[in-house]
């Protein structure tokens, strides 16, 4: 394809360097996506787990992950529906820390990430380590809605979002790559926006 | 599912207006991709510096043995690509297109399935209706559109039938038998029936609240598949 006659779009000026291709700047909305329906869960309820291939299979209530050492981040993140948003700051704590307490056995080389309703998704354990992934509950020193996820979602803000599990509940360590909910529907396993990898063959 | 096609041209066979803001694309597609009802396409626009933009369309035509899609489109304030589309767009134009994409909001065409739409979130469930009916199971499908007055229905004369119900919620045509007031309870009982699955689409505020009645309604959360239209423009 050559190019659409008349079409300018929000192109011409300088592109934010901050773009990855094919993704627009949308400002300060924050769309809500999702497949399920959203889930009405308490803190009083809410876990979070990491089992599977790890030496300390361990289970954080709400006050214990709170009790862990807090971490936050802020940049910026890119939804594969192609909107991307600058600057945003979320707090929770490091996955780091968080796999310290686990213990990941050598054998194990990739997660599923799953949530509280069943939605799950896979990641290379290379891209959850090394600070480069969160687990958090606040978005903005706020505490986190529960249509973006609260109480707590994962943060993978280098990858595209749909790896930034809402409502998350757990990570299990694997020693093989195992597709999750979009991946097995046609999207991409690893999701770089940089590599732009949005679908299965990207 | 098989992962989507690659880039392909299409051509544009016809516009169809719908309504004030929405108009109807029927798209010839180079390569037939045999799309499934509920699926959508990704409308990449190139501008002449090579700046590109894309967003995801959900199809309205049934499977068929066409090489023709349709997506429709709601054309928003500042929208770049349904702007575009809108405004410049007419038939004989080539636009690129990827899919089909999705596997999670489809409908296969042979268990019930209870469709409630709202505003644009119609598109893939007009996709369902239309398979339903095409194969002679009308049967197995109700259908439940709201939207906000009379002039914002899409497929305004292909729609209504025994198997759908419009919902207006802000103004209804004269002697509508049901005042305008938003999506109830009362709109959704009789629709439910052991073993439906039910598919969601509109925004995420009316998703949010479709969910809510059916959960009131006791309807299982796991048989509930949404797609949430955000403002992909």
């Amino acid at each position: 394809m050559k190019f659409n006659r008349d079409f300018k779009g929000r192109g011409g000026e300088a592109r934010d360097p901050r773009l990855p291709p094919g993704q627009y700047d949308i400002g300060s909305n924050w769309p809500v996506l999702g497949a399920e329906a959203t889930p009405n869960l308490a803190t009083s309820e809410w876990t979070f787990a990491i089992e599977g291939l790890v030496g300390n299979p361990v289970t954080w209530t709400w006050d214990e992950i709170h009790a862990l050492e807090s971490a936050t981040y802020e940049g910026d993140i890119h939804c594969v529906t192609t909107w991307s948003k600058f600057g945003v700051s979320f707090g929770g704590v490091s996955v780091d820390t968080l796999l310290a307490c686990a213990v990941p056995l050598p054998s194990a080389s990739h997660v599923v990430a799953y949530s509280h309703t069943g939605y799950t998704t896979n990641l290379p354990l290379g891209d959850i380590t090394d600070g480069k992934a969160w687990v958090v509950w606040e978005y903005e020193r706020r505490p986190l809605e529960v249509g973006h996820g609260g109480p707590a979602r994962l943060l993978v803000p280098h990858l595209y979002f749909w790896k930034s599990v809402k409502w998350v509940a757990g990570l299990r360590l694997l020693d093989h790559d195992e597709p999750g909910f979009w991946e097995v529907n046609g999207y991409h396993d690893r999701g770089d926006p940089w590599l732009e990898q949005r679908y299965q063959g990207d | 599912m098989p992962k989507p096609g690659r880039w392909q041209v299409a051509t544009v066979k016809q516009v169809t207006t719908e309504t004030e803001r929405a108009k109807t694309f029927r798209l010839a597609l180079s390569e037939a991709s045999g799309h499934l009802a509920g699926q959508h396409y990704v409308v990449r626009l190139t501008a002449e510096d090579g700046y590109t933009a894309s967003r995801s369309y959900s199809v309205a035509s049934p499977p068929d043995e066409s090489q023709d899609i349709e997506i429709t489109v709601e054309r928003l304030e500042d929208g770049e690509v349904s702007a575009y589309l809108h405004d410049v767009v007419v038939p004989g134009d080539e636009l690129e297109v990827r899919g089909p994409i999705g596997g999670w909001f489809v409908w296969h065409g042979d268990t019930p399935a209870l469709l409630i739409g709202g505003g644009s979130g119609i598109v893939p469930l007009m996709a369902m209706l239309r398979l339903a009916r095409r194969s002679g199971r009308s049967d197995l499908v109700r259908l439940v559109a709201s939207v906000r007055r009379p002039d914002d229905l899409y497929y305004a004369k292909e729609l209504p039938g025994p198997e759908t119900t419009v919902v207006y919620t802000r103004e209804a045509p004269p002697s509508w038998g049901r005042p305008p007031r938003r999506l109830g309870e009362e709109d959704l009982r009789h629709t439910l029936a052991p073993g439906v699955t039910a598919f969601v689409c509109g925004s995420s505020g009316f998703a949010d609240h479709v969910t809510g009645l059916l959960a009131l309604l006791e309807f299982p959360d796991e048989r509930i598949r949404v797609e949430r239209f955000g403002p992909t423009s």
